[in-house]
């Protein structure tokens, strides 16, 4: 098991340098310029070269990869033959000449709103998910099947900018039952209950397309499990129903999705973009899509990595859990 | 010895039942085909101690008649109509929660694949340990202690580190062990053991085989025991009921069903026995055809379309009148419209055959 986590480790490692490299080169290879993009319109080649030169653009590539990833583990200093130069500590993840900040000052700002959002969101759709699905397995063919089946169908046909955009609509602006969300910095230590206030409405939408799907997973998962062999044998046992229900169908049959579910959650733990617009909360996604519009390559490439990094991480925590969980998937 | 009436001559006076009675057993799942008739009306007696094979192919409704008796079947949304008679209590009238508390102490089983039987995310030990614990109250370490013992009786070597071994780190004939250890660990009056060496390597069949026959001794436990080889029914049981197309269609002491079988289709059953002692027969009489689906089945003998015979029988009487389970002689039931001397010929026929090819 020890050998098996250093080769994933090890493995992550390397997937990480990889990632790195290619979200630096792929974003090097934009058509836009941008030296360019620092002055505005009246804009002379001289200041541009100028510019170009303090962004530390004028040298090679590889070069400028190297710094990059110096950055990271080292800090370094940008514009160094400039009056004011700028230090950047480790790990420094860039920094973003048209916002004058530091690329992980913003993202250690936005992050908390992302993960806030992304945890209340994944507990409300794993528990209603989880919940239904089994009901829906125990109740197969029955009313309680079909209804659960059916909210997990309009749940899966609509987009979350219609949910979130009728949930705002309505809940806030039309029967004004809470307040226009607005995220305060120490949220949710400070102002609990303007916390849930504003956190509602954005778990409910992030959680209903999942908790669709999830419904749907746990009830197909635990009906393949209830036509097992291994069923049977503890039905023929005489072990009461609601042993063979809890202890052996469900331990086999949930513990593939909560497992795998760690991936949905690290995923969103990248920023939910569409969310957190609709309801205008400062996380992740939100950074993300004003970097894209304003072209802040700095600021882009860095949240690439983190949401990227966050994945890569999930995916070896998952494997781990699953081979804590699952006797027959452990390994050396 | 086998006792069977037809669903007619029922209400039998006398208080003393056989341990083991099934009266007009019948199992059906409505499915989206249509009622899929897996049973119907199967009538069999057992006597305690002794050991009973149900024979037929994949499809005749002899696991369905097992796990009927065992009451698994109503959990799988199948109807069951007809009495199940264990030890002077019938079964198929009770409450779920009282066959649950029959089931594992009372009556117990060992399934065809031991690779899928047992829980892949619990150590062997703990699954026997949860067995005995479901119908006894004593402690943990007691259970685990006649686990260990039950571990070393069925020939699990090192038993004392296996205990906590998980299934996939034992092979297949451990695996059946294990199965046979946990469906005998609350001594069991019946055991039903369905297909429990197909799924297994040759060698480890005829050890799996002589381990049940031991135990059965040791135990004295009655025993159906399900197969689809007659070749594994001559040392092991005492009767054999053949079983087609959901039916009993012949049964008997087992050496009137070896030395005598009357009914076609367990004639073509015997002659497919692939034997070494023997050369091949120079006509060699496979069962032709598939079993019939039991959602459509043949309207008069369900084994026509595939019965070298039928066209033997004045009217036609094989292709639109249900052959009835008749005795032909004492200890021995067949279903066949044929008449007792034709069938005895044809089966003095076909076993000479067979014969003549080992000279």
């Amino acid at each position: 098991m020890a050998g098996y986590i250093v080769r994933r480790t090890l493995g992550m490692g390397l997937l990480l340098f990889l990632l790195s490299l290619t979200v630096f080169f792929l974003f090097s290879l934009m058509p836009a310029d941008p030296a360019r993009l620092t002055c505005g319109k009246a804009c002379s080649p001289a200041v541009i070269e100028a510019n170009r030169h303090h962004l530390e653009l004028d040298i090679p590539p590889i070069e400028q990869y190297q710094r990059f990833v110096g950055g990271i583990f080292f800090g370094r200093t940008f514009s160094q033959d400039s009056p004011r130069p700028i230090e950047c500590e480790a790990p420094c993840l860039g920094y973003s000449f048209l916002r004058n900040q530091e690329v992980l000052t913003m993202i250690a700002r936005a992050a908390p709103v992302t993960f806030w959002l992304a945890i209340g969101g994944f507990a409300t759709w794993m528990v209603v998910g989880l919940t239904f699905g089994i009901v829906a397995a125990l109740k197969r063919g029955r009313w309680q099947d079909r209804t659960v089946m059916g909210i997990a169908l309009v749940g899966y046909s609509l987009p979350s900018f219609f949910i979130g955009l009728v949930l705002y609509f309505f809940v806030i602006l039309f029967l004004h039952l809470l307040p226009n969300p607005q995220w305060k910095s120490g949220m949710p230590f400070k102002e609990l209950g303007g916390f849930f206030q504003t956190m509602l409405l954005p778990w409910i939408t992030i959680a209903t397309l999942n908790a669709a799907f999830y419904m749907r997973l746990t009830r197909n998962q635990v009906l393949e499990v209830f036509g097992e062999d291994y069923i049977r044998t503890a039905r023929a046992k005489g072990l009461r129903e609601r042993t063979v229900v809890i202890k052996h169908a469900l331990r086999a049959g949930l513990t593939p999705i909560v497992t795998a579910a760690g991936l949905d959650l690290a995923y969103l733990l990248g920023g939910a973009i569409i969310t957190e617009n609709i309801f205008n909360l400062p996380g992740l996604g939100s950074l993300a899509i004003g970097s894209v519009l304003a072209s802040d390559l700095p600021l882009i490439s860095g949240i690439t990595l983190v949401a990227a990094s966050l994945i890569i991480f999930a995916n070896l925590v998952v494997d781990l859990l699953y081979a804590v969980v699952d006797p027959r998937v452990r390994v050396g | 010895m086998i006792d069977v009436e037809e669903r007619e001559g029922r209400a039998r006076s006398s208080p003393e039942r056989p341990f083991l009675s099934i009266e007009n057993l019948s199992v059906s799942f409505n499915t989206e085909d249509g009622v899929v008739q897996a049973i119907d009306g199967v009538t069999l007696t057992l006597e305690r101690g002794k050991t009973l094979a149900v024979v037929g192919e994949s499809g005749s409704g002899k696991s369905v008649t097992a796990q009927a008796i065992m009451g698994l079947v109503k959990s799988m949304g199948g109807h069951v109509s007809g009495e199940i008679w264990l030890d002077g209590q019938e079964l198929n009238g009770l409450e779920s929660d009282e066959v649950q508390a029959l089931r594992g102490s009372e009556m117990a089983m060992i399934f065809q694949d031991p690779m899928s039987s047992l829980h892949p995310f619990y150590r062997i030990g703990d699954q026997i340990v949860e067995a005995i614990l479901a119908h006894r109250k004593i402690g943990k370490a007691a259970a685990r202690k006649e686990t260990l013992e039950m571990l070393k009786h069925v020939g699990i070597p090192a038993a004392e580190r296996r205990i906590d071994a998980y299934p996939h780190q034992l092979s297949g004939g451990m695996r059946q062990r294990v199965m046979i250890g946990m469906a005998l660990i609350n001594s069991p009056q019946l055991l039903i053991a369905d297909e429990p060496t197909t799924a297994l390597d040759v060698t480890v069949q005829a050890q799996i085989l002589e381990l049940i026959s031991t135990l059965k001794e040791e135990f004295g436990t009655t025993v159906i025991l399900i197969t689809h080889d007659l070749g594994i029914v001559a040392d092991v049981a005492d009767d054999v009921a053949v079983m087609y197309g959901g039916r009993l269609v012949e049964v008997g002491s087992t050496s009137v069903i070896y030395d005598g079988p009357e009914m076609p289709y367990t004639l073509g059953l015997l002659s497919s026995i692939p034997r070494m002692d023997r050369e091949l027969p120079k006509r060699l009489d496979p069962i032709r055809g598939n079993p019939p689906s039991p959602i459509n089945l043949p309207p008069g003998c369900v084994f026509q379309p595939r019965c070298n015979y039928s066209d033997r029988v004045r009217d036609g009487a094989c292709l639109s009148v249900r052959p009835e389970l008749l005795p032909t002689a004492p200890d021995h039931l067949v279903r066949c419209h044929l008449p007792a001397e034709e069938r005895r010929q044809i089966s003095e026929d076909v076993r000479r055959i067979l014969a003549g090819a080992s000279q």
